[in-house]
């Protein structure tokens, strides 16, 4: 299982995303490889979800992904709640 | 051996820097693995934004060149990345040491005073610690001095510039949780405050059909490549075949020879932010649980992306005013006998953006505009005085972005000038 975090840069939301990620999935007692990147290099890596800020993932969502959008990107509840029914 | 530890070892910035995320993994007691990969991983990023400014600055070169033939100006574009990259050579070792300390202060200073901020924006701490090196050093500081002046201001400018948004971030995130640490904030504050005087928050951007058409720009190689082709096309007309042809391109035809290096300076740019990345990943987590265990109750300072999503339409807003600015400046800069500074559509989207929401939250539509285009004057003019002030420092072609380096360095500078000369 690996999920990808994504933002504009890869650098800065992304990466406290992922922190956040990794935290929600603690909490639902999950295990996955998670990582972040920006948006160019993320159409050409593999991920079984990518998840970031609702207002970019548009620009990924080809139909070939399972995509996870954020309102707030620093609610564990909400990467909670979006993110488990996606996880085995 | 003390010269070997002294200077090989403690002065190859790449190492000095490996050991600082070899002590933070330790401290987090990561399994070996762990440590070993996050090492390795954090020297390689430095490894390879080194890499990166080689491939940027000959291209930045060609495009000085061509923009000096062509309009008899200087021809300077800021960017970050490319200056920190350029500047590593010189002041890597002074800039690991104060981006470390800085992160100690910073700590501190949410401990023992109200600013209970950590700033988590781990490429700008990086860029601001290299601005602080470069600045203090060309103000005549060197060894430990520079490095304590050095972290003593970095520490603070990760809990002052946060401090100073944060009454606007409560306003646009409804919410207390977490603040903006982004050295872009003057730029925002600015645009807040002319949003407060000359707009109506009643009449929020979020009511208005915006295309969202533009948020291409968001992925910043897509950005840079753009913008680079369309400046290096026009500059290589400007400049005329003959002269690209002879003197530069070694014959090959000038457009497709211009289109290459726009696209060769995005590709050091790729490079340089996939550095960067790595050389962040294992440092950041480190500083963040340290500063859990010391200080509790503190606001994680974040980039400013993090607005976007409360005001989609004020960043396609804000960006579209402040690169109209940007691209006002280019004209006015030349009249006051300043350098040319090429406006960038990633300066302009992500602070533009910022400011656009920032200006929405206290003055609406109105205030998005104006706010965000007082942030592009900003961002064309504070680094056209910064380069005035660095002068003979040399990493000509470049010079910092945002708001906060530029108004940072020109204090810096204006001090020690007046301090030396007193």
């Amino acid at each position: 299982m690996k999920i990808m975090v994504v933002c504009g840069n890869g650098l800065g939301s992304s990466f406290i995303m992922e922190l956040n990620v990794k935290k929600a999935l603690k909490e639902l007692g999950k295990t996955a490889e998670v990582d972040h990147t920006d948006l160019t290099s993320a159409k050409s890596v593999q991920a079984d979800v990518f998840i970031g800020a609702a207002d970019i993932m548009g620009q990924l969502d080809d139909g070939s992904r399972t995509i996870v959008n954020l309102e707030n990107m620093m609610s564990i509840p909400e990467i909670k709640s979006k993110l488990e029914p996606h996880l085995a | 051996m003390l010269q070997l530890i002294m200077n090989d070892i403690l002065g190859t910035p790449a190492i000095l820097i490996g050991l600082f995320a070899l002590v933070g993994l330790l401290l987090q007691r990561k399994s070996s693995a762990d440590v070993v990969s996050g090492t390795l991983k954090t020297v390689m990023g430095f490894v390879i934004i080194g890499a990166g400014a080689a491939v940027l600055i000959g291209s930045l070169d060609i495009f000085g060149k061509m923009f000096d033939h062509a309009f008899n100006v200087q021809g300077v574009i800021p960017n970050n990345e490319a200056i920190v990259a350029a500047a590593q050579s010189e002041f890597g070792t002074s800039t690991a040491l104060i981006m470390v300390f800085g992160m100690i202060t910073n700590i501190l200073l949410a401990r023992i005073t109200p600013f209970k901020y950590i700033f988590l924006t781990g490429h700008h701490t990086l860029f601001m610690a290299c601005l602080l090196a470069v600045t203090l050093s060309v103000g005549g500081l060197e060894g430990a001095p520079l490095i304590i002046v050095g972290s003593i201001l970095l520490g603070l400018c990760m809990v002052l510039f946060p401090a100073l948004l944060q009454p606007y971030v409560r306003q646009i995130t409804g919410s207390d949780d977490f603040a903006v640490g982004h050295f872009g904030s003057i730029g925002y504050f600015v645009s807040a405050n002319v949003g407060k005087w000359f707009g109506n928050k009643e009449k929020t951007t979020e009511e208005i059909k915006v295309p969202k058409s533009l948020g291409f720009l968001r992925d910043t190689s897509v950005a840079v490549s753009l913008t680079m082709t369309l400046f290096f096309l026009v500059v290589a007309l400007f400049a005329g075949q003959e002269f690209v042809e002879t003197t530069l391109s070694n014959g090959s035809n000038f457009l497709v020879f211009s289109f290459i290096q726009a696209i060769t300076f995005a590709a050091g740019v790729y490079i340089i932010l996939a550095g960067v990345r790595m050389l962040i990943a294992e440092i950041v987590p480190a500083f963040q649980g340290i500063a859990d265990k010391l200080v509790p109750n503190t606001k994680p300072a974040l980039d400013v992306p993090i607005v976007f999503p409360f005001a989609p339409n004020a960043v396609i807003i804000g960006f579209l005013f402040s690169f109209l600015a940007g691209l006002l400046a280019m004209f006015l800069l030349p009249v006051l006998e300043l350098s040319v500074i090429v406006p960038g559509l990633v300066p302009h989207f992500f602070t533009g953006a910022a400011a656009g929401v920032f200006g929405n939250v206290t003055g609406g539509r109105r205030g998005a505009m104006m706010g965000a285009f007082a942030n592009g004057l900003i961002i064309s003019f504070i680094p056209a005085i910064l380069l005035v002030l660095m002068g003979d420092i040399g990493f000509s072609g470049t010079t910092f972005g945002d708001s906060d380096f530029g108004v940072v360095g020109i204090l810096i500078l204006s001090i020690m000038k007046l301090l030396v000369f007193a």
